[in-house]
């Protein structure tokens, strides 16, 4: 049996909206009963530049809500920086425009069957995935606290509706333009001390998601990443996604973060190999 | 899946082996077939080609491992994974059972690891073909690639050919990136390969203009996409044309039924897809339907009746 892509499907689903907020887009999808398999944590590849494009690896986007019971069927919605040719094409499509997408695909964030007290940090548009997050952990009794960080203020993504699913929310930028000046892993030793999280749910780039793991590593808090590498395929057919990860004997193996993330357990990534070769493999 | 080509002979075959249908995964862009099996049943294709295997479990290269370019992507993998005891006593099981026809590339950091490889698959059941891959590029020494010299193309070929003697057919992989590929394709023949795989990537590099050093973990990988077809479509066209009788595995670059029609009608008898895949999940059967319907709207009634087609004096042809 194959449990690799389990609920994915590939389908042709259609723009409902297309916004600007703040430096992000804004996009909504018309995904029918997709939506029922998309959990938290999940992504979508979407293949971009239309029929002739030169353009020929899908884009991977975290897929940060899902909506469902509209006139429409269920909708998801992406929040994407237009920063690349892929994803500026994808921001330019018109309401109404259709696209070719795959999902939902990778592990999705693990929720607690008990209430906990959750801590979500998210680094930019890493944010994004965290409000879908925390209204599925709200509704399961747990406190849900927000951090979020950029190094400035138009890079912030926290919508008026995606607060009200967090308890507190603080904001932090580097230049100072929104929240307070610093870093978004600023308070986060002291909220360890007071005992005060459980579980650590991070999304943003690569060294945030390390500096938490290090600020964890020695305590009982547990840190749930969604990593970011680069893909070709989002499937796991081109094993260009790798990270070092950990196994339980202690020997590091090259996961894929497209199928064994891109949530990961913190604690298994061995963060000193990232962008290295680990020893050999003996046996 | 029969009843699709209803009137069609869309068969074929790799010296002995044979196919329902001409279209593959390529080696390296299917893993072992899991990942691609929820987007498609993968005893429709004609067959599965997994990913080269070595002796040992390896760990590959370090990222970045990939760039994509116009048109194309490199990667510079390194060839993860898992060994071949682990791949032979779970992988070929699975496809196996799923009814899929299986053709296991192998490769060797040197031409003894060849003849290891070609032991342990020898008493392996089911399996439809071995591809010896002798030319991935990311390897440690570009050096190293045996088939960038006929000698060591030649050895490597000899060394799984002396274990395997006629009951799996033997298909070598060869590089584009050599003076004359028809003189490594005599040499890995002569040694013993039943059919050539043509063609693997073509040796390239990417220079981040942040870091202004190669983006690429390997710093070299291999180019692959419709960037390369063109490439593709002329090695199998030259092989085809000095050794007419030697079935050639066609790949670089198919995205289409178009595309690999250009690569039968250049001499092969049969189309691995690749990187068309990470873009595409179902791109593999998508092209075999489309160049069914192809093959159909030009007359043809056999796959076989178009292989090599284009080397035909234009007064014999159809127009």
């Amino acid at each position: 049996m194959s449990t690799i892509n389990k609920s994915a499907a590939q389908i042709t689903a259609t723009i409902l909206s297309n916004k600007r907020v703040g430096a992000y887009h804004q996009i909504l999808l018309s995904i029918g009963d997709l939506a029922s398999v998309c959990r938290p944590g999940n992504f979508v590849a979407i293949a971009v530049g239309g029929e002739s494009s030169k353009m020929i690896l899908r884009r991977a986007f975290a897929i940060s809500r899902i909506t469902h019971g509209s006139a429409s069927g269920g909708a998801m919605e992406l929040i994407v920086a237009p920063h690349g040719s892929g994803s500026r094409w994808l921001c330019a499509q018109p309401e109404g425009s259709d696209v070719d997408i795959v999902a939902p695909l990778g592990k999705a964030f693990g929720i607690p069957t008990s209430p906990v007290n959750a801590l979500l940090v998210g680094g930019g548009y890493g944010s994004a995935p965290l409000f879908g997050l925390a209204e599925v952990l709200k509704a399961r009794g747990c406190r849900v606290d927000m951090l979020l960080g950029a190094s400035t203020g138009s890079k912030i993504y926290a919508p008026l509706e995606g607060k009200r699913s967090a308890s507190t929310l603080k904001i932090y930028t580097e230049d100072g333009s929104m929240g307070e000046r610093g870093r978004v892993t600023a308070p986060i030793p002291s909220l360890i001390e007071q005992g005060s999280i459980d579980v650590i749910y991070s999304c943003g780039p690569m060294s945030m998601l390390r500096a938490i793991s290090d600020l964890t590593t020695g305590t009982d808090v547990v840190h749930q990443c969604a990593v970011e590498e680069s893909m070709a395929c989002g499937i796991g057919i081109c094993m260009t996604c790798v990270l070092p990860v950990k196994g339980e004997d202690g020997t590091v193996s090259m996961l894929r973060s497209c199928i064994d993330g891109p949530v990961m357990d913190a604690s298994t990534v061995a963060w000193d190999l990232v962008g290295k070769t680990p020893p050999a493999v003996t046996l | 899946m029969n009843t699709e080509y209803d009137g069609f002979d869309y068969s074929t075959s790799l010296a002995g082996a044979s196919f329902p249908s001409p279209v593959f995964t390529a080696s390296g862009c299917a893993s072992s077939g899991k990942e691609l099996a929820q987007f498609f049943d993968l005893s429709d294709i004609g067959a599965v080609v997994t990913k080269s295997v070595m002796n040992k479990p390896r760990h590959g290269r370090s990222t970045p491992r990939m760039a994509e370019t116009p048109s194309g992507m490199l990667n510079s993998i390194g060839l993860q994974g898992p060994g071949i005891d682990h791949f032979l006593a779970n992988d070929v099981p699975w496809l196996l059972s799923k009814g899929s026809r299986v053709i296991v590339s192998i490769a060797g950091e040197t031409i003894d690891e060849y003849s290891v490889l070609a032991r342990k698959i020898r008493p392996v059941q089911g399996i439809s073909a071995i591809e010896v891959n002798i030319s991935c590029p990311n390897v440690e020494n570009r050096g190293m690639v045996f088939a960038c010299q006929t000698d060591t193309a030649a050895r490597a070929i000899d060394g799984v050919r002396k274990i395997i003697g006629g009951e799996i057919p033997i298909i070598a992989k060869l590089t584009p990136d050599v003076t004359d590929i028809t003189s490594i394709a005599s040499s890995v023949v002569d040694a013993g390969a039943d059919a050539l795989a043509l063609i693997n990537t073509v040796l390239g590099m990417v220079i981040n203009l942040d870091t202004m050093r190669p983006h690429l973990g390997g710093k070299t990988g291999g180019l692959s996409g419709p960037a390369i077809r063109p490439v593709a479509v002329r090695a199998i066209y030259q092989v085809h044309s000095a050794m007419p009788n030697v079935p050639i595995l066609g790949m670089g670059g198919v995205a289409s039924g178009r595309d690999a029609l250009e690569l039968i009608l250049a001499g092969a008898s049969g189309i691995s897809v690749g990187t068309a895949s990470f873009g595409d999940p179902t791109a593999i059967p998508r092209i075999q339907r489309e160049l069914h319907a192809l093959l159909v709207a030009r007359g043809f009634t056999s796959l076989r009746q178009a292989i090599g087609y284009a080397h035909r004096a234009s007064e014999e042809g159809a127009q």
